[in-house]
């Protein structure tokens, strides 16, 4: 943890009832290497202003219906795919801009397909809410919340079946952990030992509902119940979380079988940006500053050169001009084409209006 | 020539298909057992990694399908009970069926739900009685519903070929049918291909799985009074428009024979498309289960609540009678 950084009184009191403190930090096996510091802060400060940049566009109409941002949890994302080897696979939620950024997704394609640009990612089809892009590795992202639990264990499978040493890394909220399907995949996961590792972003919310209203028992509970390591994980601290992961994604890779993280984090903004209209007080100012004393932007800025880590900022600004010239220039798609790509085999449907 | 029986095609399609194919595999539950006879004889012949025996997670298995598929396998879901596929409605659905389209074409997700015991089983009660093909049409998920162990054969063979998710209803009515073939003409038969199983020029009946054997029964007993075509759309979805046009442009009537429910089901969306594009020259009927629930519990509550024969020749008397709308 970074020196002159201490956990605010309220982190604790913030525990889940019955799990223990949030560890302190965590080692990176042997043979695994550190990224560097500076690199984990720059894919931090680059999802934080590209979701900025994102929201801007979201006021402006070019993004249309909003996108759930995830400022606040930007380094579960970069720690956790920092640990993944390039053909190693993703599975995102609702909340994924930053798995696709941190996985290594083109900027420009990510921001496109938010703004429903045919350059997009998925040519538009998948908006904010299902990226998939099978360039960075990004498999999916469930609408129904814990759904790709059991994904994740039928790619890990076909995987590991096919001899290739791909690890699955499956994310999902704490709303996403009182869903059946998602225990019926660890079940698989757990049975079969399969390489997945499973990511609890917990950041206490599930839309409006508070997490200890929400859950029985504990979320590392759930897969320890299935026989697969669980742990919690400070979500705040970008190197902690890389090495809970890299961790994690090491046993997988040997045949270890899956584990469960349940990163402690929170989301600054609304749920989603429909927020910033309807206005809903569902928590209190206070304990979002008490949060904000632990940003994990900030806790990775203190472990890097001052100068270096302006250079980056700069850096990330220019690279977002780009990203957002880019989006906006690209061309809107033909109406025309709105049943391209329904069927694998080019079958349309018929019209819903025959004259 | 062998007599080949519709669970025997099932069993034979599935079995070529993963000698065809290395990336196709089979998961269900009661696999290791061969419960239902379909995947008779599959453990010993091509072992635990591709004959896999899930627990029940019908949720989970679906899922899990969806992920194999996305990394390059071919999938074959058995399922038991109909009911089942009410339960992963939305993997199916919502997850599976979509994902083509929400990654712009990125990648397909080829997995075949089987569902090789639709319909009713007697004494089963309400529970194990559903025919929910009309949901899956509803919603665009490719859908297949043979009658006979040839179409059988040929339409598994083509929804594990397909690239996109299709279902699979094998009639538990039809299961039982057999039918003298030579293995060798056994081919794959194209998804939205109709069949006339017996050529008329009164009227059409349009009859849908198992109920294709009742309508030709039907129409045998009729044919004193009407020459009664009996055409098979053989897959729900895609449908072969084109087949019926042709059929009802040669008798301008039309009668469906339908064993799902009355409201929103096939029966209804092929009067309506009828009346839309076709020309009748009297107002179609369709013969159909009331919406709800078979009782499936006891025979004399059963058999009535079910499209049976004599409904059929009733609404087939009564089509030929009407002169116009
Ligand atoms: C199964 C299901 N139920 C409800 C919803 C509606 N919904 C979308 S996001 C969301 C909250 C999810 O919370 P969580 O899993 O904690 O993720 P977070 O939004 O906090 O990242 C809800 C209720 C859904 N998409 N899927």
């Amino acid at each position: 943890m970074a020196d002159g950084v201490a956990v605010p009184a309220a982190l604790d009191g913030l525990a889940v009832a019955g799990v223990a403190a949030v560890p302190a930090s965590a080692t990176v096996p042997a043979g695994v290497t550190t990224p560097d510091s500076l690199d984990l802060y720059r894919t931090m400060r680059f999802i934080r202003r590209f979701e900025e940049r994102a929201i801007d566009l979201v006021r402006a109409g070019e993004i249309f219906s909003g996108i759930h941002p995830c400022i606040g949890q930007e380094a579960v994302a970069a720690g956790a795919c920092a640990a993944l080897d390039p053909d190693d696979i993703v599975l995102s939620s609702h909340r994924g801009h930053g798995h696709l950024l941190a996985k290594g997704s083109d900027p420009g394609r990510v921001m496109a397909e938010m703004a429903g640009r045919v350059t997009g990612i998925d040519k538009g089809r998948g908006g904010s809410f299902h990226p998939s892009d099978f360039t960075s590795g990004v498999y999916n992202a469930t609408g129904t919340v814990g759904h790709g639990a059991g994904i994740a264990a039928g790619i890990a499978w076909a995987a590991a079946k096919a001899g290739e040493p791909k690890v699955v890394l499956s994310f999902f909220g704490d709303g996403a952990v009182t869903q059946g399907a998602l225990l019926e995949g660890f079940n698989l996961a757990g049975l079969w030992q399969l390489p997945v590792v499973y990511i609890c972003e917990n950041n206490r919310y599930a839309t409006t509902l508070p997490v200890e209203t929400a859950v029985a028992g504990t979320i590392t509970g759930r897969g320890e119940a299935f026989g697969i390591p669980s742990s919690v994980v400070d979500g705040q601290d970008v190197e902690v979380v890389h090495a809970a992961v890299a961790e994690a994604v090491a046993r997988a890779r040997s045949g270890g079988g899956p584990s469960l993280l349940e990163m402690r984090t929170y989301r600054y903004h609304g749920h989603h940006t429909f927020e910033m209209l309807v206005r809903l007080r569902y928590r209190e100012q206070a304990e979002i500053d008490a949060w904000k004393e632990r940003d994990p932007l900030d806790i990775q800025a203190a472990r890097v050169d001052a100068a270096a880590r302006e250079r980056v900022d700069a850096e990330v600004e220019r690279e977002l001009d780009e990203v957002v010239r880019f989006a906006v220039d690209s061309p809107r798609p033909d109406p025309a084409d709105a049943m391209d790509h329904y069927y694998a085999d080019g079958f349309r449907p018929r019209p819903g209006v025959s004259l | 020539m062998p007599k080949l029986s519709y669970l025997k095609a099932l069993n034979r399609a599935l079995g070529d298909e993963m000698d065809r194919d290395e990336s196709v595999f089979v998961l269900g539950e009661d696999m290791n057992f061969a419960l239902t006879n379909v995947t008779a004889g599959f453990l010993k012949r091509f072992g635990p990694d591709r004959v896999v025996e899930v627990p029940l997670t019908e949720q989970g298995f679906t899922n899990f399908a969806t992920g194999a598929a996305m990394a390059g396998r071919r999938p074959v879901i058995e399922f038991q009970i109909p009911f089942l596929l009410l339960l992963v409605f939305e993997q199916i659905t919502n997850q599976a069926n979509k994902f083509l389209m929400m990654s712009g074409g990125q990648r397909s997700v080829p997995v075949t739900y089987l569902m090789p015991a639709a319909g009713w089983r007697a004494g089963w009660g309400a529970q194990h009685s559903d025919q929910p093909y009309s949901m899956f049409a509803h919603m665009g998920v490719k859908t297949v519903l043979p009658a006979t162990p040839t179409d059988a054969y040929g339409l598994l063979t083509t929804a594990i070929r397909d690239d996109d998710p299709v279902v699979f209803f094998g009639p538990l009515a039809s299961l039982s049918v057999r039918e003298i073939v030579e293995y060798t003409d056994l081919a794959p038969i194209p998804l939205g291909s109709g069949r006339v199983h017996r050529p008329g020029t009164d009227v059409t009946v349009v009859a849908l799985g198992h109920l294709v054997h009742e309508a030709l029964a039907v129409a045998e007993e009729l044919a004193d009074e009407a020459s009664i075509e009996v055409w098979d759309p053989r897959s729900v979805y895609p449908f072969d428009w084109a087949g019926l046009a042709e059929s009802v442009a040669k008798t301008g009537r039309l009668v469906v024979f339908d064993d799902s429910n009355r409201s929103c089901g096939m029966g209804a969306e092929i009067l309506a498309t009828a009346a839309e594009e076709m020309r009748l020259q009297a107002p179609p009927k369709r013969v159909t289960r009331p919406d709800g629930a078979i009782v499936g519990a006891v025979p004399e509550l059963d058999a009535v609540l079910q499209p049976t024969r004599q409904q059929l020749a009733e609404a087939v008397r009564s089509v030929l009678k009407s002169t116009g709308w």
